[in-house]
């Protein structure tokens, strides 16, 4: 195959993974019942907090650490203010959506366009000879290969597990999870702060890792986090799914990035390209509920409709019924 | 069984007195200033020379003053109209796209109607009627959406707001582009008789600024005072059971969102007509985000909009000051930022300590 197509398909896979963390940490809070909307302020905020700890103490570990404890301590006040307070999960979460971008471009003015130190690639040896495989998905930094472990230990945790089925209890049917002796507003905190570190851990690898470098407002990380909160319902609240939707929209940047070097579309189009696509996904996946579709549907006769409402049944997908839904111990 | 009423709860003297209530606000607006003066420290600045700058930048001069008030005036606009959506229990984070459009429209007839023999006032008048038009359209998309296709206002509204910059970006590099070469820094500029004149040595349109106070008198009438705002209100507490009780939501939803994009079609046209004379990339300058802020704070109080906006709009401007201090401007919505989570948060705590009283 062609030199210049498994490039860009190793670049898609490379883009993927901050919105993989991302998404699937995410998928991990929602699952027990909150939605932390704060995405993309914290990767904004653990991008440039992770690019600085890790530029003065030049250790790319403690980037990450910074960039997980970053996005661990927003979520704790977001899980403080639903769980313990029981305000509302969108407002705090879209007021910590634009503290924390603000916040990322106030203190992380004097470091901006610094050089700094990054995750070098580490081809694995053997595997990275394979034919068309091993280029393309045996050809990166760490983080990536974490992501691949990632992607399968969450899923096998969520629905293989019995802590996975405890999590599901909690944001599906809380009470009957109480009942059962779980302690539903522990779980959740612990959730919600585990999910956000994850969320957190996209920020230094888009700066220490794909993106490399703190370059403020114009670093283009602003808009990522909603796509992730976008693709956590794109992929129905399963980590497979959601790595899927991840990957798709790693391949529409990267498609961004080709058609920058070929035509001379201005990079803020491409930039906002995934979005109506992020709309009509959406919409795709929850038009099956809406009520004017099933009288329409009820009206078409038999075998079209079959069809229809299967092809809408295959692109429904359901939140856990008690996202969002404040719990108290009765 | 028979049903007891519950017994309503015990007053205690923390809902009862206004001063321990005002107290405890009060902590909240202490505890942000608390914090930024810590974010201060680490940007290594003094925050009482920080503080000192930015209220020099605010109220130094009567220029500085007037600006304040010039940007209240799409901030309370864009607040007026969220408190609509707000009241019905949506989310209309779609603002800022709205504010873009509105300017895009404005611009776009200012194009259509240049070298036309009509009088410059009806021309700025159809650019206003256009941006209002603009607003709308682009505030029925999520309102369509969440109602027909099932899609949460909030990533619809989201979605919007990038496509919204998306289009304004390319008119500006490609249909709109100036003469020559085109450039990020916007279209041409519109024809000076079209601009909105500036009172003697101030920075500040009369006619904006009575339009901003009819909008605000209005809001308030229509929420507080009428039964449309009842009803509105009823849908936001619980649309189900406002539908059972004859309360056509789908149109109370649809009319909020429009008026609401009504609103933001005006801001984005007084934007074009009073401040930038041109459509740029960030048509918006942030005012439907700001807004959305603004109204989380007077929590559906729209009597506190008009004061809260101008104390926002007083951070704005005294922000631009903090350069000189070596500083950058995202200060301002670091402040704005820590003022609502606090808010927000404290409420939180003081509604809990009701509870278990």
């Amino acid at each position: 195959m062609e030199l210049a197509i498994l490039t860009t398909l190793a670049g898609v896979v490379e883009y993927a993974v901050p919105v993989l963390f991302a998404a699937i940490g995410e998928n991990i809070t929602e699952k027990a019942g909150i939605t932390n909307l704060s995405v993309n302020g914290t990767i904004i905020l653990a991008a440039m907090g992770g690019f600085v700890a890790a530029l003065s103490t030049n250790s790319i570990l403690i980037g990450f650490i910074a960039g997980a404890l970053i996005g661990a301590a927003v979520a704790a006040i977001v899980a403080f203010s639903s769980i313990t307070l029981k305000q509302s999960q969108v407002a705090i979460g879209f007021i910590l959506a634009l503290l924390c971008r603000d916040l990322a471009y106030f203190l992380g003015a004097p470091y901006t366009n610094k050089p700094g130190i990054f995750l070098s690639k580490v081809p694995i040896p053997g595997l990275v000879d394979i034919p068309v495989v091993g280029p393309i998905l045996f050809n990166h930094s760490l983080v990536v290969y974490a992501s691949y472990l990632f992607i399968i230990t969450a899923y096998i945790f969520m629905f293989k597990t019995r802590p996975g089925l405890m999590l599901q209890g909690i944001g599906e049917r809380p009470a009957a999870a109480f009942a059962r002796g779980a302690n539903v507003k522990g779980l959740r905190y612990f959730y919600t702060i585990l999910g956000g570190a994850l969320v957190g851990l996209a920020g230094p690898m888009y700066s220490l890792a794909v993106k490399i470098g703190w370059a403020g407002q114009l670093s283009g990380l602003d808009g990522i986090g909603w796509i992730a909160l976008a693709i956590t319902i794109f992929g129905g609240w399963n980590p497979l799914k959601v790595a899927f939707g991840a990957y798709l929209f790693g391949g529409l940047q990267q498609l961004g990035i080709t058609l920058q070097s070929t035509t001379n579309i201005p990079i803020q189009i491409l930039q906002a390209a995934p979005f109506p696509l992020m709309i009509f996904t959406l919409l795709l996946v929850n038009v099956g509920r809406a009520e004017w579709v099933e009288r329409e549907l009820a009206a078409m006769p038999e075998k079209p409709r079959k069809i229809l409402s299967k092809i809408l049944r295959a692109l429904r997908t359901s939140p856990p019924a008690s996202l969002g839904v404040p719990f108290e111990n009765e | 069984m028979s049903v007891k009423p519950q017994k309503p709860p015990s007053p205690g003297f923390l809902k009862r007195n206004t001063w321990i209530d005002f107290g405890i606000r009060l902590s909240a607006v202490v505890l942000a200033l608390l914090f930024t003066s810590i974010i201060l420290s680490l940007a290594k600045a003094q925050p009482l020379v920080a503080f000192g700058s930015i209220i020099k930048g605010a109220f130094g001069s009567t220029i500085k003053f007037t600006s304040v008030v010039a940007s209240w005036v799409p901030l309370v606009i864009a607040t007026s109209g969220l408190l609509f959506t707000f009241t019905a229990g949506l989310w209309n984070i779609g603002m800022e796209g709205q504010i873009i459009t509105g300017a895009i429209f404005t611009v776009g007839a200012f194009r259509f109607l240049d070298g036309t023999t009509l009088d410059p006032t009806i021309v700025i008048l159809l650019a206003f009627i256009a941006g209002a038009v603009g607003g709308v359209c682009w505030a029925l998309f999520p309102g369509l959406m969440k109602i027909y296709g099932g899609v949460n206002e909030i990533f619809g509204g989201l979605g919007l707001n990038f496509v919204a910059k998306t289009i304004a970006i390319w008119l500006i590099f490609g249909p709109w582009k100036r003469p020559g070469v085109a450039s990020g820094s916007g279209t041409e500029w519109i024809d000076v008789k079209f601009r909105l004149p500036y009172l003697e040595g101030t920075n500040l349109s009369l006619t904006i600024l009575i339009i901003a106070i009819c909008i605000v008198l209005f809001t308030a009438i229509m929420l507080k005072g009428t039964h449309f705002g009842l009803r509105l209100k009823a849908i936001g507490k619980n649309d189900k059971a406002a539908y059972l009780l004859g309360i056509p939501t789908t149109r109370y939803f649809l009319f909020a969102f429009g008026l609401c994009g009504l609103f933001a079609g005006i801001a984005g046209a007084i934007l074009v007509t009073s401040k930038q004379y041109s459509l740029i990339p960030d048509a918006g300058f942030g005012y439907g985000f700001l807004g959305l802020l603004v109204a989380m704070l007077v929590n559906y109080h729209a009597i506190w909009a008009p004061i809260v906006a101008i104390f926002f709009a007083a951070l704005s401007i005294g922000n631009t000051e903090l350069q000189y201090i070596g500083l950058n401007s995202y200060f301002a919505g670091v402040l704005q930022g820590f003022l609502v989570l606090f808010v927000v948060l404290v409420d939180g705590i003081r509604k809990r300590l009701l509870r278990q009283r």
